[in-house]
């Protein structure tokens, strides 16, 4: 299995101090990612991103938040065989894992880097497809953790905090 | 910089296809002109018109997410109605204009700019 991880620099202390703490998220929501849906990708990012904003959670993080989550929805809607979205709420933060059904990545170095994508012409005449999806996740998020391989699943989990100067 | 979209909507033509927007109440701050919809989410910034000839449900999805207030579609592009509704339930401004992405943006810019 190969593995990716990004931690944005100053919230590097944060990220640590979450995953040693062994917390509670105060709400769980799971959501059902359906593969070639793109009439219902995006629901569920759209259905938490109101939910953090019912929380107070300030404008620019819940914008970033859109991003990844979209960005992600699409990944698993024309990449993947479906799969699901669990959102974890907590009182400073949202930890979210996507977990498709396969079939992985050759490549997750390659999947990074900005222009380079898997994407049929069915995908692109949508729009998508542009190689931009991980690399706006990556400008968006506080960490990002992928596991992936060939004729394996992948499973992305990503953290935002809710101050970003903190 | 900020417009009020009643101004531009002269300039570039545009024909209003949502029937919920009140022109006065809204205010474009920039603009974003581009067919992919992860360039979109990516670099555009809240308050930006985006002008584009697509016409999917995602554009909505996109431009709800982004917070961009006004898609204007160029070159007489138009979306179904179904699309429409959806715009309209998320607040957002459809706009068709016979221009092309190019002159529209010029427009825009210009406008823009202008003091």
């Amino acid at each position: 299995m190969a593995e990716y991880w990004y931690v944005r620099p100053e919230k590097e202390e944060a990220v640590n101090f979450f995953f040693n703490s062994g917390r509670k998220p105060d709400y769980t929501q799971k959501f059902e990612i359906n593969e070639k849906d793109f009439i219902h990708t995006g629901r569920a990012t759209a259905e938490m991103k109101l939910l953090l904003k019912r929380l107070g959670v300030e404008a620019t993080v819940l914008r970033r938040f859109a991003i990844i989550g979209y960005e992600a929805e699409i990944n698993i809607t024309a990449h993947s065989r479906g799969g699901e979205m669990i959102c974890n709420v907590y009182p400073d933060l949202v930890h979210v894992v996507f977990e498709d059904k396969g079939p992985g990545m050759k490549d997750i170095e390659q999947s990074m880097t900005p222009g380079f994508s898997t994407a049929d012409q069915e995908i692109r005449e949508l729009g998508f497809g542009a190689g931009l999806g991980l690399p706006n996740i990556k400008k968006n998020t506080d960490m990002m953790h992928i596991t992936s391989a060939e004729n394996s699943n992948t499973v992305l989990e990503i953290i935002v905090f809710f101050k970003e100067n903190e | 910089m900020s417009l009020k979209l009643d101004l531009l909507l002269t300039e570039i033509n545009g024909k209003i296809l949502t029937g919920n927007s009140d022109l006065q109440k809204i205010n474009v701050t920039g603009g974003y002109a581009s067919d992919l919809l992860s360039d979109v989410m990516g670099n555009s910034r809240e308050g930006d018109a985006w002008i584009t000839i697509m016409r999917h449900l995602n554009v909505i999805a996109v431009a709800s997410m982004v917070g961009l207030p006004v898609i204007i579609f160029a070159r007489n592009t138009e979306p179904e109605k179904t699309i429409i509704e959806k715009a309209e339930a998320e607040g957002i401004c459809l706009i068709s204009s016979p221009l092309s992405s190019f002159e529209i943006s010029g427009k825009l810019y210009i406008l823009l700019n202008q003091k």
